[in-house]
């Protein structure tokens, strides 16, 4: 059975309990400051240019300037757009505290202004990563900087991982039957090169590099903001003890993750696997024994 | 102001967003909210085309609450300067300054002129012209030419006369009331935006400006970066770290593109092109381009332009034979981009190059461009996709409506692919006129070829045919200078060397490649392709191509590319020093005079003679760069100083003036006189405008339209719909409508809006937002609806076109087409097709009452108002004659 | 071109302007409903409390658009086939195993052959909803204990012989018996019918849990119920077509077993719709609805007719086979859409989670 530290719990070194020497490289990451993306695309772009992306059709969705909807098998980095009037509509009074909506209530705190949010969305490379843990061909594995990547020579298309990730990332390509997302560069990091994403984008809006020094920096990042009045600003992701041991790429988000398409409060489907496996046990046992009893009578 | 940037100008935002971080306060004033205005901390909304009053305003703010940077206005600027007292305002004669003639629509402006300074010659006739050559172009690297340097001052600016208290009259009117009826600012906003403006100025603070073609592509546009610039030097912000006003250029290298212009009215270096009625000897051109006694280094412009000769015409060019001057090519009048699409309809031109450049779709008015175009003999095209202008005769909406008939089409189009900017090697000039060499990356696949190897062949062969012609007309083709290294085989397959070429244009003396432009000399011992970029290869070293990281050199980063001119990265940075030549604070410092050196020293090179201290005064009678005080900044200006007042070189006054856009629904608020009194109109037929008040009717099309980028996509679309990577994040036409605006038409998100103007209809698909909001003005709530302009008919993705909604109007100083702003009628629902199209298009003209003098009556106040202005009929053969 | 972008829905504007809270659930009625191919669901009728009576109030959730949060799961009704068949053939085995040893040689040749069968198209179907059968063999690269797919498909590949080869042995034809291979393949039926009747629960079993271990909350959330859904079923369909291919007289444990199995089913995914709390609405909506209703019906009325009807009549008791029969099918069905529904609303991911939220604070691994 599973090693439980594997499947859930703290877990510092993916990598490593994933069977790498000991001098692996640092983990690495993404920080996507979403308080300075000004929602060029080029992240869009320059995944796509260098990782040889198909188009992902050409409808105007009308959802702000995302025409592109969502991550998917053909959007491995994407950037979602809110426009949000002000003030804000008074929060609905539901008497239970914090399920209102959630930015009416702490999103927008003293915000006057009209605003716009922009955020580019990647793969989350989750230190518990529910695609990596359901994939029965090893298709998807853990690489040497702690990253979650796909290989599509050996994917079968079974389709496991899509309902695996609890982010709705990963998605088999339709035409193409197997399932893709983003490697995090894992070619250009062998080379020592940044992720094209990370390369493109001109305010530094997303920032890649060794993990634990991210964490560092985007703390301080919001310290700063709140300094500065932005109190809405958080993190999310970057906490190694949330649902799923933490993020390899985390974000900085100026209102509910939701907002932004992101679950709240996301948790790896492993984490239940004992229990899961003892119910259907159960189940079983119970089938047995009915299935046994059932010769008892006559006829 | 009037600039995107985030969207437009992405990589430079950056720098932007790194200020703000370092706490710089961002203000973004546009009528849209855009991905600039969510980054800002503050963002205005206006209506299109109002930026004078908003501007103004600031003006009268500063100057009605003394807030301007004395220390630096008095010495630097000529606030001092005495005007002199023929000159009548705006303000006496009802939105018009004195000298205005409205029978041909320009100004003389001789009464403009400083007080006891020889009046500009020529008059009416002269301004005409200079209109037609869009003259307002060649002062691009200075100011224009005055008599001599020395007007009068009064150092206490009490003289009524002073431009101080001109300008302080002038823009009187502009309070923050006016703001708001014209602008729909509500005045706190205004307020707020002025006393941040205004707070940062004076030794320890600046405030920079950017702007781009949200600024330029008005009637008024040149007035709008004018009063910028008067605001600017108000507070001191010019010439100093931190500070100036940034035109955010387009194309990758346009910069260039008029450094080393590739336009009608210009020479390299911004040498005026002479024209044929004042400059018929090389010393009547020389002549024209600077004033005998003016201070600066334009009074060296007959070295400039002598070299340039020499460059031309090598050995062939001598003093005996005027250096070649009779082989240039004489202006008689307006030969622009548009002048030049009414001659194709009118029969006028036989054939066309269209290099790297699409009509079709990115120039104003649409149609007119694509039934020109099928006016011609032949077209040649090069360029990367084979875009509308290469295939108008085939499938735009002119076949659909039976105007252009494709088997009768008489025009015979040449496509050349083009190698892209990654599969040849040359500079780019970009925004801050910074030089970068550009490697080649890949070999141009297939057929294409670079403009630098077609242009070579061209000329090569065009050589080689005229040879032995004995017609003079073909010697000055003959004498050219066309010896450029090339290497790769012979014949079409010799690859010119586009370093030999920037070294032509850095200039060579008798001792090699010239180290700059004080170097050039008017004895023909010198050559220079173009004098501001003399220096580009001194000492043999290609200066763009050097890149030592940012990280690795100190702030102003002087090893990485080269500037014009002389590598200068801050303009008139002398300005960064007080008058005594210290730094204006510790914090503000970058070129200062050390005394124990004697010379000038600091982060960037000083724009300035290297050793003329401070105190320096010139000698009686001196002039040129000797006139220059050490205390004169502007060097390149006439008198030294930086203009609040313009006594010479605009067509539309020596002040900025609000006047409405060429189609508005208001009435101006401020004066009689509605648009700016000299643009450039056309009265034909194939040309209407919708009617603006006084006119009536106006109503027909009462919304306002506006026009502008998308991230996503590249003007005319040819680089980005032919492109899936792109295509896909913008994939259709749309238009942003208010809510407020959806629902009075009936208008549905996503559904579709055809829109109409007494040029044509387009539709679109419609995205409904609150980044677009209806502005109170005039106690009226006007609607602004904003379309991209990216769509044609070719590519990915296709769509229609903005530009067939606009009509052919410019500004009369630099002949720039009015393409962000029109009028519009909404509808909801699809266009028609076809000829019922343009049954739909003339049914409003009729509803209008639109006829060909509709829009061109141009003066709306004072002895003769009301008279339109239409063309007359031209005869083909007298013109090709 | 179509679109691969999870379906569209409602902008502020397409709908009313009214009641748009930006980054909220847009209000409104019939949405264009597009699948994860662009193909058109159908106009989904947004639930917003009052047309459907759900307990939660409109807008109390925010989301991107009301765009889907999850990935449409990517498989298709062929992997709900699949369960079912591997229940059948599980719960098939497992009477063989019974009917073997107990002397029901009618149960236990028409059991182990349907077993047999039903693995098979189980296999075909499994194969064929992979974006690559061909690269079905993959599978066997790995034995991963975290994937209950790679867990099942090791089953599979102990359980399908087993049962292969004891439904082969009641095959042997005549004059094959005396052979040596004959023999030896009618030999091992008792051992191979009862390996693979060791393997079966787990058969019928897995699937529940390859279900739950997923993000889909219909199936996560349930994941203590959804396993005796499964073998529930799967004892009521192996019942049902016991009932049919069994003489009445060896029927007996088969009827037995339909009525436990009935009775099981039922009570286990009112269970499981109970427990899944507002997630349960999926159970409500759509092909869902309807699936899940079809499989309560017949598997009521099969549960009942096996146990009233069963004993008399051959044609009551194969009439009662069929419809537990049916009955299981349309409950994997039914799950499998009511899972599909529950990855379609962006609602059904944030609701549960910030009540959690709210009342534990965030989730926490240490
Ligand atoms: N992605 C992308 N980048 C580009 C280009 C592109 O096509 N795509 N084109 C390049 C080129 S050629 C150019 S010239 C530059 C242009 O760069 P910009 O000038 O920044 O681009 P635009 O989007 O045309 O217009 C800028 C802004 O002007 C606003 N505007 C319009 N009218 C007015 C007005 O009257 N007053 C004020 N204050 N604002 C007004 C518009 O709302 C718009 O937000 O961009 C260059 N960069
Ligand atoms: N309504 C409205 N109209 C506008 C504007 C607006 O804001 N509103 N903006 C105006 C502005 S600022 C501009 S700059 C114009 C732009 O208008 P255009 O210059 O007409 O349009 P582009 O699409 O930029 O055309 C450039 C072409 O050059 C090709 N090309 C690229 N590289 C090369 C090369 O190396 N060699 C060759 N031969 N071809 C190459 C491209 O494929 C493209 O087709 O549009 C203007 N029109
Ligand atoms: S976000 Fe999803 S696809 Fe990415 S690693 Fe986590 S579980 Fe896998
Ligand atoms: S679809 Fe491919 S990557 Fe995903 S779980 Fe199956 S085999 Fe692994
Ligand atoms: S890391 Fe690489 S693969 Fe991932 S989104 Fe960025 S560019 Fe694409
Ligand atoms: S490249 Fe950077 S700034 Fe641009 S959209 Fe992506 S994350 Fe935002
Ligand atoms: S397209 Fe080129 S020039 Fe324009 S912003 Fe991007 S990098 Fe700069
Ligand atoms: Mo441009």
């Amino acid at each position: 059975m599973a090693d439980h530290d594997r499947v859930y719990g703290p877990e510092a070194d993916p990598a490593g309990d994933s069977g790498y020497a000991a001098d692996h490289p640092p983990r690495k990451g993404f920080f996507t400051d979403t308080s300075i993306c000004i929602g060029c695309k080029a992240c869009e772009v320059a995944c796509k240019q260098w990782n040889g992306v198909p188009d992902d059709g050409f409808d105007l969705l009308g959802l702000s300037y995302d025409n592109t909807g969502a991550l998917g098998a053909s959007t491995w980095r994407h950037v979602a757009f809110i426009e949000q009037p002000a003030p804000p509509p008074a929060p609905v009074e539901l008497g239970m505290p914090g399920m209102g909506p959630p930015g009416a209530e702490t999103g927008a705190e003293g915000r006057e202004q009209f605003r716009w949010l922009m955020s580019s969305d990647v793969c989350k490379h989750c230190t518990h990563a529910g695609c990596l843990d359901v994939c029965p061909t090893g298709a998807l594995f853990r690489t040497e900087f702690g990253t979650v990547v796909v290989q599509p020579d050996i994917c079968n298309g079974c389709g496991y991982c899509v309902s695996g990730c609890p982010y709705g990332v990963i998605q088999r390509r339709e035409g193409d039957g197997r399932a893709w997302k983003c490697t995090l560069c894992y070619d250009r990091l062998k080379d020592g090169l940044e992720p094209a994403c990370a390369h493109a984008c001109p305010t530094k809006s997303i920032q890649f590099g060794d993990l634990d020094e991210l964490r560092e920096r985007a703390a301080d990042r919001v310290e700063q903001l709140h300094e500065q009045g932005v109190t809405e600003a958080r993190l999310y992701g970057a906490d190694p003890d949330d649902g799923v041991g933490g993020n390899g790429a985390f974000f900085l988000l100026l209102d509910e993750p939701e907002v932004y398409g992101f679950p709240p409060d996301p948790v790896v489907p492993a984490r239940d696997i004992r229990r899961m496996w003892t119910f259907a046990g159960m189940a079983a046992a119970a089938l047995v024994t009915v299935a046994s009893a059932v010769f008892g009578g006559r006829g | 102001m009037g600039s995107n940037m985030a969207e437009a100008h992405p990589v430079g935002f950056q720098w932007v967003m790194e200020a703000k971080l370092r706490g710089a306060r961002v203000i973004h004033v546009d009528p849209r909210y855009t991905r600039t205005s969510a980054l800002a901390d503050t963002y205005v909304p206006l209506r299109t085309g109002s930026d004078v009053a908003f501007l103004g305003g600031i003006v009268n703010h500063i100057l009605s609450n003394e807030l301007d940077f004395r220390d630096y206005v008095l010495p630097y600027t000529n606030a001092a300067t005495i005007v002199s007292e023929d000159f009548q305002d705006t303000e006496d004669l009802d939105g018009l300054f004195s000298g205005y003639n409205p029978d041909k629509a320009v100004y003389d402006p001789a009464s403009w002129h400083y007080e006891g300074m020889e009046p500009h010659r020529g008059g009416h006739e002269a301004s005409e012209q200079a209109r037609d050559v869009a003259s307002g172009l060649q002062h691009e690297s200075g100011g224009p030419a005055l008599s001599h340097g020395d007007p009068p001052r009064d150092e206490t600016l009490q003289h009524p006369r002073c431009v101080y208290q001109i300008l302080k009259r002038h823009f009187a009117r502009y309070t923050p009331e006016v703001v708001e009826e014209v602008c729909g600012v509500p005045r706190e906003q205004f307020l707020e935006v002025a006393d941040a403006w205004a707070a940062a100025s004076g030794r320890d603070r600046t405030a920079a400006v950017v702007y781009a073609v949200g600024w330029t592509q008005h009637t008024v546009g040149v007035q709008f970066i004018r009063t910028a610039a008067i605001i600017q030097l108000l507070l001191g912000n010019v010439g100093r770290p931190g500070g100036g006003i940034m035109a955010m250029r387009g194309h990758a290298s346009i910069q260039g593109c008029t450094d080393v212009p590739t336009l009608f009215n210009l020479l390299p270096g911004y040498l005026a092109m002479p024209t044929a009625a004042k400059c018929s000897s090389l010393d009547t051109w020389i002549a024209s381009l600077r004033g005998e006694n003016q201070k600066g280094f334009w009074r060296n412009a007959d070295a400039y332009a002598i070299s340039l000769l020499k460059e031309y015409f090598g050995d062939n060019a001598t003093s005996e034979n005027d250096y070649c001057y009779d082989h240039l090519p004489r202006l008689t009048g307006d030969h622009g981009t548009y002048r030049t699409t009414m001659d194709m309809i009118d029969g006028l031109v036989k054939g066309y190059f269209l290099f790297g450049q699409n009509p079709a779709v990115g120039s104003v008015h649409g149609r007119l461009q694509r039934l020109a175009m099928a006016n011609l003999d032949w077209l040649v095209v090069r360029d990367l996709a084979m875009i509308e202008s290469a295939t108008f005769w085939k499938d735009s909406p002119e076949v659909e409506s039976g105007e252009i008939v494709p088997a009768d089409c008489r025009t015979e189009v040449f496509f050349f692919p083009a190698a892209s900017h990654v599969e040849k090697d040359g500079t780019f000039t970009n925004t801050q006129r910074l030089l970068q060499w550009r490697e080649k990356a890949v070999e141009p696949s297939g057929d294409q070829r670079s403009e630098l190897w077609f242009s070579y062949h061209l000329g090569r062969m065009v050589k080689e045919r005229l040879a032995d012609s004995t017609d003079p007309r073909d010697r000055s083709v003959q004498d050219l200078n066309w010896a450029y290294e090339t290497s790769g085989g012979s014949g079409l397959d010799a690859e010119p060397s586009a370093e030999s070429v920037l070294k032509a244009i850095n200039g060579y003396g008798p001792d090699g490649l010239l180290d700059g432009y004080t170097a050039l000399k008017a004895d023909g011992s010198t050559s220079c392709g173009c004098w501001i970029y003399c220096g580009v290869y001194a000492k043999g070293v290609n200066r763009p191509a050097r890149r030592k990281s940012r990280d690795e050199q100190e702030p102003a980063y002087l090893e990485w590319g080269w500037a014009w001119p002389m590598d200068r990265r801050v303009l008139y940075n002398r300005a960064s020093a007080d008058p005594d030549g210290n730094p204006w604070s510790e914090r503000k410092k970058y070129v200062w005079w050390d005394e124990g050196k004697g010379t000038w020293v600091g982060r960037d090179v000083p724009d300035f003679e290297g050793t003329k201290p401070p105190s320096y005064r010139p000698p009686e009678g001196a002039s040129g760069p000797e006139a220059l005080r050490g205390d004169d900044p502007f060097i390149m200006q006439a008198d030294g100083k930086g203009w609040l007042f313009v006594p010479n070189g605009l067509q539309d006054g020596p002040m900025p003036t609000h006047y409405e856009p060429h189609e508005s629904p208001f009435r101006n608020a401020l004066y009689g006189q509605q648009g700016n009194p000299t643009r450039k109109v056309y009265g034909r037929d194939d040309n209407p405008s919708n009617p603006s008040p006084p006119e009536p009717h106006s109503d027909v099309f009462p919304h306002v339209l506006f026009t502008s980028r998308l991230t996503e996509h590249h003007t005319a679309g040819g680089m980005s719909r032919n492109l899936p990577f792109l295509s896909e994040l913008q994939p259709a036409m749309f238009v942003e409508v208010s809510p407020q605006l959806a629902e009075q038409v009936g208008l549905t998100h996503l559904g579709w809006a055809t829109l109409v103007s007494s040029r044509s209809a387009i539709e679109a698909r419609v995205l409904v937002t609150e980044r677009l909001r209806p502005l109170r003005v005039q106690d009226r709530l006007v609607h602004q609806v904003w379309v991209p302009y990216h769509w044609g008919y070719t590519g990915i993705v296709t769509g229609d076109s903005a530009n067939d909604l606009f009509g052919i109007v410019l500004d009369p100083n630099v002949l720039i087409q009015e393409s962000k702003v029109i009028t519009v009628d909404v509808r909801p629902g699809r266009r028609p097709h076809g000829k019922d199209l343009l049954a739909l298009v003339a049914d409003y003209r009729q509803r209008a009452g639109i006829t060909r003098a509709t829009g061109t009556a141009i003066t709306t106040t004072g002895p003769g108002a009301g008279k339109p202005h239409l063309e007359t009929a031209r005869d083909p053969e007298e013109f090709r004659g | 071109m179509t679109r691969r972008k999870g379906d569209r829905r409602a902008h502020p504007y397409a709908q009313d302007q009214g009641d748009y809270l930006p980054g909220a659930a847009a209000g409104g009625d019939a949405v264009e409903r597009r699948g994860p191919g662009g193909g058109r669901l159908g106009p989904l009728v947004r639930d917003d409390g009052s047309r459907e009576g759900s307990m939660v109030p409109p807008a109390e959730f925010r989301s991107y658009y009301g765009r889907q949060i999850l990935k449409t799961p990517a498989w298709e009704d062929k992997i709900a086939y699949y369960f079912f068949a591997g229940g059948l053939s599980g719960g098939c085995a497992l009477l063989a195993a019974g009917a073997d040893l107990t002397g029901r040689p009618g149960l236990r040749r028409g059991t182990r052959l349907t077993g047999l069968a039903a693995i098979g198209a189980g296999a075909y179907f499994l194969v064929a909803d992979l974006g690559r059968p061909d690269r079905f063999h993959h599978m066997l690269r790995v034995a991963k204990p975290t994937s209950p797919m790679s867990m099942g498909t090791w089953l599979l590949v102990g359980y399908g012989p087993a049962i292969g080869l004891a439904a082969a042995s009641e095959v042997v034809p005549k004059r094959w018996r005396r052979t040596l291979p004959g023999r030896l393949v009618s030999g091992s039926g008792r051992p191979a019918g009862l390996a693979a009747a060791a393997m079966a629960p787990g058969i019928a079993a897995y699937g529940a849990v390859l279900l739950a271990q997923t993000a889909v909350p219909a199936w996560n959330s349930g994941h203590a119920q959804m396993p005796f859904v499964f073998t529930a079923s799967a004892a009521a369909s192996a019942g049902g077509l016991g009932m049919i291919v069994a003489p009445l007289g060896e029927a007996g444990p088969a009827r037995r077993l339909a009525v436990v199995g009935a009775a099981g089913e039922l009570a286990a995914s009112r269970l499981l719709e109970q427990r899944l709390g507002m997630v349960g609405e999926t159970f409500h909506k759509g092909q869902a609805a309807t699936y899940l209703r079809r499989a309560t019906a017949l598997t009521a009325a099969g549960g009942l007719g096996a146990a009233v009807l069963g004993r008399r009549s051959r044609v009551a008791a194969a009439a009662s086979g069929l419809a537990l029969l049916a009955g299981g099918l349309f409950q994997r069905l039914g799950l499998l859409h009511a899972g599909i529904q529950s990855t379609e609303d962006p609602k059904y991911v944030v609701e549960p989670q910030r009540r959690r939220l709210a009342a534990q604070g965030p989730t926490r691994t240490d």
